[in-house]
């Protein structure tokens, strides 16, 4: 069974946003990998192994794919430090892409590739938009399972069962493969993924992605990465989605610390006029 | 010149609240193209909900077959794209739920359409402004393609009201109703007589503080006692202690209530990213360095034990008094 992965780098959410020019300044900003696309390899590989004896699943494969600048190579190369097989890194400029150009592009991998499953994050932690997986299964005429907190791979992988946290509970849905599947924070509960290998018992350790392991660090440095640009897959940077300029929300106005109880009450009352 | 194509969730004969919020967006955005708001109902039994949509816009069109019994983006999504092309419209809208967020992505592609996902504001005719960075900046973007799908940030619109004269109803066809091959298995509800979180003119929340779901009982008397909806901080649905659907944040629902009560929550960037756009925050937590200080107008350095029985008699007193 092969699996693609989609990943892309944002920018550390723990920096604070700086405006230069109408737009975020990155200047020296420290990158990462897109926590859902980090929790999305992490995903594949659950499905393709023996959690319990950590051995990966014979003749299954997860290629890594991330559209960007140069340096992105070096976010993708952490996933394949983490256990992925295979990287392609279709180099172009952040401004020349929007979705419709990444989901292009991905189609045509896709097509190239031929994987059982593509695996992705819900969302980019930068932007937010939560588009490309929906937009990718939509071009594709694959069935999708969006924001999913929990799977049940069947039959060996012919089609999997997704919990997905929807307004008002949770729902399941089955898709059969090829799909897309993308996933949301719970996916990497101690149980959320079942896959018919790992023992049913075993318990992963719920504390997110695993990290990189010393070996896996070494290993990765030997894993092959195709680099590509847009034109190998048909696409043009001519994004038909720009950023026009940014600002930042006004600050709030200072709060106040209240003595007791009777006092807050009588704030929100009289002050604030919200009970 | 184009028209306004808003797909409006219903239940029990009537749109849902977080559809007002759409059709808020739709009727600004019709008029900056020049075109008519047509409102989108699909499911089976989408019908019922026809005469009470009929008070929101000129044209209210029903997709009502049992192919669309259960939602499912694959169905969904192809009728939608024809009916918008049926009905000439620019721009095709829905809230930003759950359904509305897995849906008009791929919606999206299969008109070829540009997205501008969980917008705040339209800002010129093809421009809009859209939060980013777990809403720590907004930024407004141009989409340049001849159909535009979007899907509105419910919190940032107030509810459209209704209409002098009902609008004309018509039906349409939902098509093959092909699913792909994908299922819909079944729902685990959570069940619950208060309002809905993102319609909440008060939402009460407990965070990782809060220790189990036993101790949620206390906010629930509070939340009971002021009509408020129940949240939680990713900590505590990731404990257990409430289910996920209770979750406010960057990832869960985004809230803007009148007063926002905070109990036991840190404040981290994620949790700040739902709620901060409160109109009232209340934190209350013992201590006294904690981030959600830095977004609350009132706080309380107090242990919960002690501060919540209190808060709510003394809410009582004054219900009483007045």
């Amino acid at each position: 069974m092969k699996i693609l992965v989609p990943v892309k780098r944002v920018p550390d959410p723990t920096q604070k946003a700086k405006i230069k020019d109408g737009h975020i300044d990155l200047t020296g900003a420290s990158w990462i990998v897109n926590t859902f696309d980090e929790y999305a390899v992490e995903t594949a590989l659950r499905l393709l192994e023996n959690g319990e004896s950590n051995t990966r699943t014979a003749g299954s494969e997860i290629v890594v794919v991330t559209l960007g600048p140069d340096d992105a190579a070096k976010e993708l190369r952490t996933t394949l430090a983490m256990g992925a097989d295979r990287a392609i890194h279709v180099v172009t400029k952040d401004e020349e892409i929007d979705s419709l150009v990444v989901v292009k592009v991905l189609q045509a991998i896709v097509a190239a590739e031929k994987p059982d499953l593509v695996v992705m994050g819900k969302q980019a932690v930068d932007g937010d938009a939560n588009q490309v997986g929906q937009m990718l299964a939509g071009k594709l005429g694959w069935p999708q399972a969006t924001f999913a907190a929990s799977i049940e791979m069947q039959d060996g992988g012919k089609s999997f069962v997704v919990g997905r946290e929807v307004d008002g509970g949770v729902e399941y849905k089955r898709v059969p493969a090829p799909a897309v599947i993308t996933v949301d924070l719970r996916i990497v509960g101690t149980h959320a993924i079942k896959n018919g290998v790992t023992p049913a018992s075993f318990a992963y350790s719920g504390e997110g992605a695993r990290l990189p392991s010393l070996k896996g660090i070494m290993a990765a440095k030997k894993k092959p990465m195709a680099v590509a640009k847009l034109a190998d897959y048909g696409a043009e940077a001519k994004p038909m989605i720009r950023e026009v300029n940014v600002s930042l929300p006004p600050p709030r106005a200072a709060g106040q610390i209240v003595a007791d109880i009777p006092t807050l009450v009588k704030k929100l009352a009289e002050e604030a006029k919200v009970i | 010149m184009g028209n306004v194509l808003a797909l409006c969730e219903f239940a029990d004969g009537a749109l849902r609240t977080s559809a007002l919020s759409n059709l808020a967006f739709a009727r600004s955005a019709a008029q900056a193209h020049g075109g008519d708001v047509v409102i989108a109902l699909m499911g089976h039994g989408a019908q019922a909900a026809s005469a009470a949509a009929a008070k929101y816009a000129p044209k209210v069109v029903v997709v009502d077959d049992a192919k669309l019994e259960h939602y499912l983006a694959e169905s969904y999504a192809p009728a939608l794209a024809e009916l918008a092309k049926a009905q000439g419209a620019s721009v095709v809208t829905a809230t930003a739920t759950a359904m509305g967020k897995d849906l008009m992505p791929r919606v999206a592609a299969l008109l070829d359409a540009g997205m501008a996902s969980d917008i705040s504001k339209l800002a010129a005719k093809n421009q809009f402004v859209r939060p980013i960075l777990a809403g720590n900046a907004y930024s407004t973007v141009e989409v340049d393609t001849p159909i535009i799908c979007v899907t509105v940030r419910q919190s940032e619109f107030e509810p459209a009201a209704e209409l002098g004269s009902a609008g004309a109803v018509s039906t349409a066809s939902a098509g093959s109703g092909d699913t792909l091959g994908a299922k819909f298995e079944k729902l685990d509800a959570q069940k619950s007589d208060r309002p809905d979180l993102g319609d909440a003119k008060v939402v009460v929340s407990g965070g990782r503080g809060m220790k189990n779901g036993e101790n949620f009982k206390v906010l629930e008397q509070l939340a009971d006692l002021l009509g408020a909806a129940m949240g939680a901080s990713r900590a505590a649905t990731d404990a257990g202690m409430v289910p996920a659907d209770w979750q406010v944040g960057q990832t869960g629902k985004i809230v803007a209530p009148n007063l926002y009560f905070a109990v036991a929550i840190s404040g981290a960037i994620q949790h700040l990213a739902g709620m901060k756009g409160s109109k009232t925050i209340v934190a209350i937590n013992k201590n006294k360095d904690e981030p959600i200080f830095q977004v609350a107008d009132y706080g309380i350095v107090q242990e919960w034990e002690k501060a919540v029985p209190e808060l709510i008699s003394e809410i009582k007193k004054l219900k009483a008094s007045r």
